[in-house]
């Protein structure tokens, strides 16, 4: 069972989670015009075997976005943290 | 074989009869008894057919890894194939009966598969049964299929209550054999939380193998009545664990069926327990190999450790004149253990000696021992064995009706493969051990292929679990017995063993044989993958327990290379078989998946609505008072609104309270239609691009105050749109000063259509004013009645004026009598989905299958909704060039052009020239009876859309060889210039 | 005394009665310095690729590269499903293509792939599915494949012993049944594929990984490999599961996540269940082998791993729709389950054809449909390598298409394939 470690709600079965793929991409500045950028950022993915940042949601949680560090070849699960940085409302 | 009960002695209560049924014949057993040993001391010896070659079998282990006595156990829906007699703990009123012989197992005529085994061969379906012609196989398969399999099935619902529960605990420990009650005793010493799981109705192991009266037994005493006075310590028996996961989670099976229980008092037959836990300690044993030579799979060869077992456990002395042979030295406790309860005793030891005192304690023991000698075959079923002799190679027969063999002993190391790690090959003790296990995992006893000195190890792997849980607390020691426990002994066995006539079976199970074996090492399938799936082995209900071993040691052989080198299969979960029913646990029948209920749901019920599923929520389809069925219960309740005023339950739309000051600027970029200069008090409707442009959802957004908005989403895309609304705000967007909140399950909403609509809510709310002037087309207020918050919002989706009324849930009912009641002068009746759907196809609005996530806004014809000055999410991956083409098939409204026929959903679309082959140009996506026009009227996607407007078409629907005529028209077939909204 | 090859009964009859021996499947090659065309993967698809180039198209100096062992990957993981109930242009054309050649396959191969035609159906619970359902039934009828329509009470005359009590959560309201669809053995794929190719002449070369491929400039020229360096004419990579790792030696981003996706069987029984199963409430499918097990799965466990470990959360989810679709299976045991790597891409369909890079070729991206698409990928692979021209059939599915805005949502799962 993966578990996740929930900054707010604590480690919890990640069937209280929606998943939401790659964190290590960053979406075009809305409004950017590069159809490129936008098809780069949309449809190609790392999908690395080894170390893996990526977004989940606690949705039968706190509801928020976290970055949970992950390795997909083993498995194992490192830290999780709020996607949306610090300070910020 | 029968009389093999000793009068006394053994882990059985005398006291305690247990009657059960062995197909026609009635038996007695004891409490204490499996159904192996029932049968046994019952003298049954042919226990099933195999797989292939229908050979007689009987029992050849005492526990989990038997590959031979299973039997079909129940009746009716309670029928269950495949049980391993030997760990079926025996209860009041089983009823069982022996499996795959045709047309019984006593009398079998499957049995010519034996004779012409040459034949059938590894892999021999590869290789024929394709002919005369192509499909051939189709002529055969049901003769292989008929033939495969063990036990039947039936198809009846199964009547039993299956439970879920989950667990926390600071210590598993995996098995309650020596090392396993040590561990638990140490770790409970220490102050962990500890839970000791065990696959048996007893605690013990390998100990409960013992004589009762000897030394063994008073530390097993002792042990479990510590783990009594521990009072953190849990122990479950007739608990397997049955796989191992990532974050140490274990999923345990807990079997109650020995009790009988009754689904009617809600008792389970089995519950299925998810365990975290901080440590884990296997100490699940290890597992006694067979060997192999020429018929050894004959009625009364057995593994010498159940023989042991079977004496010890179950007082059943199986053979008066007996052979053991072995290779390592713990066979020898059963030699002799056999002699000692009066039984002639031939022990045959591979090896030239064996450790030191055990020749002198055969000699006392009055067993004959014969050293560097090896089994050749095995004669009759059972009347003696053909051997090699020493050095001398001299061929010998001894006479004898039991056989016990030792092949040495196999880790249970399967759980520790489930997390992935690989296991490992260990020369010197003959047999793969767990590879590394993951942080807060220990090993102890002979898993680890330890098989001396348990009690110390068992303790040390428990404190240790401890101290990783963060107990802390004195472990105190370990128990240090006065007497030396049987070395389990390495198994070395020659890789090719000698043997003389008769199959040497390596999987008694999928009857694979050592022939087999090097048949796929001929062929090439030499990876211990490739083997294992050209011959089956290892594929059966026991998973290769006792075979893996032996075909890894062949199979190396045949190869030249070492086993290390040659590797092992994979183990899987779950470690023994277990009931899907007890996987599904309570999910079943009506609690399969859960019901979303709105507000009002009671009252529809009680008010005549049939309900239909609408993803996880149950609408009212119709009400019976509009029809009998939905067919013209739709079109009378399509009228009563399109004519007078009726009501509907909208509460099941998604509704998102987004607040803040910026909440303006995030609406404008997640719609792509501008939202920024929504004034105060009215609605608009929205469409949301997924980011490749292709249409998420739509709905319509209010602006309640400068930064208060209240948005709405269809009920199919409400949880995805608030996920994606979250992540944009709380990923790419956090500078935005926006909260969302869903609200959904807060308001009940309802829809009041109809030219009567306002008069109709007039007289329910008089406290508010609706007039036109106050209230426009897409104007919303928010009143407090009564102390209560009502929202308004004048919006349409029928086409007709329609207000939809939102209240706090719990005020839905009182909200929805109030207006039915009071608006009763007006003839205001409630209507269903089916008539909700319709109305919207009569207006053209998209829903349903024009939003099935592959459709553009161009697509379905709202392209002119977007903005040209604003980005919105999905712009620019709008712009691709196929998104683009002009030939690309797009929204229109369809007539039928023929009386008599009907339009469906799913018709292929075709120009009236054309042949309807193909793709066509597009197809229907929904279909009603308009009653406005009096004629069926459907949505659908055409190339090219409505430039093809006034076009007669065909729908063609082969599934039902209907090809249609129809005429391309506005999908606004009611009022497109809206002029009923604005009355 | 002469190796036996050619596999009949008659051959069985004289290997029991004489003990010829028979031929090797396929020999242990060694990979030798260069070659026509290089496959990266013994896979299906891969030694599908390797056969038809060799057999269609006379290029039998061709290697197949396989990391571990032949067959190692999906092609022995999967649930053995094969159908050509395909809805969207291209998709259709293309799996009927596949069908077709499965149908024919064990004589060409000389090897029973055992295509067991018993039928697949798939259910709808409500009538907006049984129009889906209707949609994709009428293209296949007029695209010239068999399909048939059921409606509740065909469903039940057709398979009785599915739910249709009045406690059922999601009842059934119908059904589209193609009756050429079914199951085959699916390690006997990779076995026959493997044989009949290595008796034209090619290099099946296991244990051998490739760890990074030859350049110059944009052309590519061969791999670096665990066993040496190997010239290729052409090189395909067909890696399925290992998609993304291999292309990102080239430093290629693909559009293709990784996932986990488990397959289950239970325990072998007597003839329970005659055809496939397609559930509508949920993603679930199941039938029987000949062996005698339900063969069953679901949806995949729904985040990037290459563990080949699946989450019991789904094991749970697939065992509650098992006894949901046919109550009596909660009696039956669940003997083993396991894991794939499965490729998903943003529209649920394959990438397979040309690379940006010269005399590169790709195949992967398969998603749930692997299996069934074995042998017309390797032929459709095959041509393409052969003539340097996209074959019609794999036009729809090219690797840019994506920048073109033409992706081919079959199941309508949308962007975010891991929401389930």
């Amino acid at each position: 069972m993966l578990r996740i470690p929930c900054p707010h709600c604590g480690e919890r079965d990640y069937t209280e989670f929606r998943y939401g793929g790659d964190a290590g991409r960053t979406r075009p500045a809305h409004g950017s015009q590069s159809v490129r950028a936008w098809h780069d950022h949309v449809f190609l993915f790392a999908n690395p075997k080894g170390a893996h940042r990526e977004y989940w949601q606690h949705v039968h949680g706190c509801r928020q976005w976290l970055v949970l560090e992950r390795d997909t070849a083993t498995g194992s699960v490192g830290r999780a943290s709020l996607a949306r940085p610090p300070g910020v409302p | 074989m029968s009389g093999a009960r000793l009068a006394a002695g053994g882990r059985i209560d005398r006291s305690r009869p247990l009657a059960f049924r062995f197909e026609t014949r009635r038996l007695t057993g004891y409490a204490g008894d499996t159904l192996a040993s029932a049968l046994l001391a019952a003298g049954v010896r042919l226990f099933g057919r195999s797989f292939k070659y229908h050979r007689p079998r009987s029992v050849v282990a005492a526990g989990p890894e038997e590959p031979n006595a299973l039997l079909t156990l129940g009746v009716g829906g309670r029928r269950t194939p495949n049980i391993p007699a030997t760990t079926t703990e025996l209860y009041e009123g089983l009823v069982c009966e022996r499996q795959n012989g045709w047309p019984s197992v006593d009398f079998d005529l499957l049995t010519v598969n034996s004779w012409i085994g040459a034949l059938l061969s590894a892999g021999f379906y590869y290789k024929t049964f394709m002919g005369p012609r192509r499909g051939s196989w189709m002529f055969y398969e049901p003769f292989i299929r008929r033939a495969a399999g063990l036990g039947r099935a039936d198809h009846l619902p199964d009547p039993d209550r299956y439970h879920t529960r989950h667990a926390f605990t600071d210590v598993l420990v995996i098995g309650a054999g020596p090392a396993g009650l040590s561990a638990a005793v140490a770790a409970g010493r220490a102050g962990a939380r500890v839970l000791l799981v065990e696959q048996d109705f007893e605690l013990g192991g390998s100990l409960l193998s013992a004589p009762v009266a000897g030394p063994e037994e008073q530390v097993r005493r002792a042990l479990l009545a510590e783990l009594e006075s521990l009072p953190r310590v849990e122990v479950l028996r007739r608990t397997t664990a049955l796989g191992l996961y990532d974050g140490r989670f274990a999923a345990l099976l807990e079997r109650h069926e020995h009790a009988s229980p009754d689904p009617a008092l809600g008792a389970p037959r089995e519950v299925l327990v998810g365990v975290r836990a901080r440590a884990i300690v296997y100490a699940t044993g290890a597992i006694e190999q067979p060997l192999l030579f020429g018929d050894n799979d004959r009625p009364g060869v057995m593994l010498a450790g159940a023989v042991r077992a079977y004496l010890h456990r179950h007082a059943l002395l199986l053979g008066r004149r007996a052979v053991i042979a072995t290779n390592n030295d713990s066979a020898w406790a059963t030699a002799l253990d056999l002699a000692a309860a009066g039984a002639e005793v031939t022990l045959l030891d591979e090896r030239p000696a064996a450790s030191a005192g055990l020749a002198e304690r055969a000699r006392r023991g009055g067993v004959e021992v014969r050293h560097s000698s090896r089994l050749l075959r095995a004669i009759g079923a059972l009347r003696g064995v053909e051997w090699l002799e020493g050095e001398s190679h001299s061929r010998r027969r001894t006479p004898c009706e039991l056989l016990g063999v030792s092949g040495g002993w196999s880790p249970a190391l399967h759980l520790s493969s489930h997390t992935g790690a690989r296991p490992a090959y260990d020369a010197a003790l003959g047999c793969f051990v767990p590879g590394p296990f993951p942080a807060g995992v220990f090993g102890a006893g002979s898993v680890m292929g330890r098989h001396a000195g348990p009690w110390a190890d068992g303790h040390q792997a428990g404190e240790s679990a401890a101290r990783n849980a963060g107990a802390s607390g004195s472990a105190g020691d370990a128990v240090r017995p006065s007497w030396e426990a049987w070395p389990g002994g390495a198994a070395l066995s020659p890789r090719n063993p000698p043997r003389r006539g008769g199959k040497a079976f390596v999987d008694f199970q999928n009857d694979v044989t050592t022939d087999d074996l090097a048949l796929a090492h001929e062929e090439g399938y030499e990876a211990v993958e490739h083997a294992k799936r050209y011959t089956t082995l290892g594929m059966g209900t026991d998973q290769g327990k006792i075979s893996n071993l032996n075909a890894a040691r062949l199979l190396a052989g045949l190869r030249g290379i070492e086993i290390q080198d040659a590797g092992t299969t994979t183990y899987r979960p779950p470690y023994t078989p277990v009931s899907i029913g007890a996987l599904a646990g309570r999910s079943v029948g009506r609690h399969f998946r859960p019901i979303r209920r709105t507000p009002l749901h009671d009252w529809h019920l009680a008010n005549g609505a049939v309900m239909t599923e609408a993803g996880p929520w149950l609408r009212p389809w119709y009400y019976r008072w509009a029809g009998a069925d939905a067919g013209s219960a739709y079109l009378a309740e399509m009228r009563q609104v399109r004519e007078q005023v009726g009501l509907s339950d909208v509460s099941s739309l998604g509704k998102i309270d987004v607040q803040g000051p910026d909440a303006a600027e995030f609406l404008d970029r997640v719609y792509v239609n501008g939202f920024a200069k929504l004034p105060i008090g009215k609605a608009r409707y929205g469409v949301m691009l997924n980011d490749d442009a292709t249409v998420l959802d739509d709905g319509t957004t209010a602006r309640f105050g400068e930064t208060r908005y209240f948005m709405t989403t269809t009920t199919a895309h409400a949880a995805d749109v608030m996920s994606w609304l979250e992540f944009l705000l709380q990923t790419a967007w956090c500078d935005l000063r926006v909260q969302v909140v869903s609200v959904t399950d807060a308001w009940a909403g309802m829809s009041v259509a109809g030219p009567r609509a306002r008069a109709a809510l007039e007289l329910a709310l008089p406290e508010v004013s609706l007039a036109d002037a106050a209230l426009p087309h897409m104007a919303v207020r928010e009143f407090e009645i009564a102390g209560v918050p009502v929202r308004i919002l004048r919006l349409s989706f029928s086409g007709e004026l329609a207000y939809e009324v939102y209240v706090p849930a719990d005020r839905g009912v009182a909200m929805w009598t109030r207006i039915l009641e009071r608006a009763a002068p007006l003839g205001i009746r409630p209507y269903g989905l089916e008539a909700l759907a319709s109305l919207r196809i009569e207006k053209g609005h998209v829903a349903g299958l024009e939003l099935d996530q592959r459709n553009t806004l161009d697509d379905l014809g709202l392209g002119k909704l977007a903005s040209r000055t604003k980005a919105y999410v999905g712009r620019e991956l709008r712009e691709r060039p196929e998104l683009t083409d002009p030939e690309r098939w797009s929204l229109v409204g369809l007539e039928c052009l023929e009386p008599a026929a009907r339009l469906r959903g799913g018709a292929i679309l075709f120009a009236r020239d054309e042949t309807p082959a193909g793709h066509g140009r597009g197809y229907i996506t929904s279909v009603t009876w308009s009653t406005v026009r009096g004629k069926p009227i459907a949505l659908g996607l055409y190339r090219g859309g409505l430039r093809h407007a006034g076009e007669e078409i065909v729908c063609a629907y082969p599934l039902l060889g209907e090809t249609v005529r129809a005429r391309i028209v506005s999908p606004m077939f009611y009022d497109p210039a809206g002029e009923r909204l604005h009355v | 005394m002469k190796l036996l090859s050619r596999y009949s009964a008659f051959g069985l009859a004289r290997r029991a009665l004489t003990g010829a021996r028979w031929q090797r499947a396929w020999r242990a090659a060694s990979p030798r310095g260069s070659y026509d065309v290089v496959v990266v993967g013994g896979g299906g698809h891969g030694l599908a690729t390797a056969y038809y180039l060799a057999a269609r198209h006379g290029i039998r100096s061709v290697a197949v590269l396989e990391r571990g062992y032949l067959g190692s990957g999906n092609v022995g993981r999967n649930t053995t499903i094969v159908r050509s109930n395909y809805l969207l242009p291209g998709n259709t054309e293309f799996f009927e293509h596949s069908l077709k050649l499965w149908e024919g396959l064990s004589h060409e191969l000389n090897f029973n792939v055992m295509l067991s035609q018993r039928g697949q159906l798939v259910l709808a619970h409500n009538p907006v599915q049984l129009d889906v359902l209707a949609r994709k039934g009428n293209t296949m009828r007029l695209n010239g494949i068999d399909a048939e329509l059921m409606q509740r009470a065909d469903v039940e005359r057709f398979l009785p012993f599915l739910d249709y009590s009045r406690e059922c959560r999601f009842p059934i309201y119908g059904g589209l049944l193609q009756r050429r669809a079914g199951t085959a053995r699916h390690d006997a794929v990779a076995w026959g594929y493997a044989r009949a190719a290595d008796r034209l002449g090619v290099d099946i070369i296991e244990n051998c990984e490739v760890t990074g491929f030859l350049r110059a400039g944009e052309r590519i020229t061969g791999v670096e490999t665990t066993r040496g360096r190997i010239g290729a004419g052409r090189t395909a990579v067909s890696v399925a599961g290992h998609s993304s790792h291999v292309m990102s030696l080239l430093g290629m981003r693909l559009p293709v996540e990784s996932h986990l996706l488990q397959a289950f069987v239970t325990e072998p029984i007597k003839p329970f269940l005659d055809c496939v199963i397609s559930f509508g409430a949920e993603l679930f499918y199941v039938s029987q082998s000949d062996k005698g097990g339900m063969v069953f799965g679901g949806h995949i466990d729904g985040f990037n791993s290459y563990t080949q470990r699946g989450q019991f959360p789904k094991v749970q989810t697939v065992a509650e729709c098992a006894v949901a679709l046919i109550p009596s299976m909660s009696r039956l045991r669940l003997l083993r389950h396991w894991a794939g790597i499965q490729d998903m891409t943003p529209d649920g369909s394959p990438l397979i054809g040309r690379t940006p890079f010269r005399d590169l070729y790709l195949n992967g991206g398969w998603c749930y449909q692997g299996f069934k698409a074995t042998p017309a990928a390797g032929w459709c692979l095959a041509h393409t390598i052969a003539t340097e021209q996209e074959h019609p059939l794999i036009r729809h599915l090219a690797l840019d298409r994506f920048e073109r805005g033409n992706g081919s949502d079959e199941y309508g799962l949308g962007l975010r394939t891991w929401v389930q």
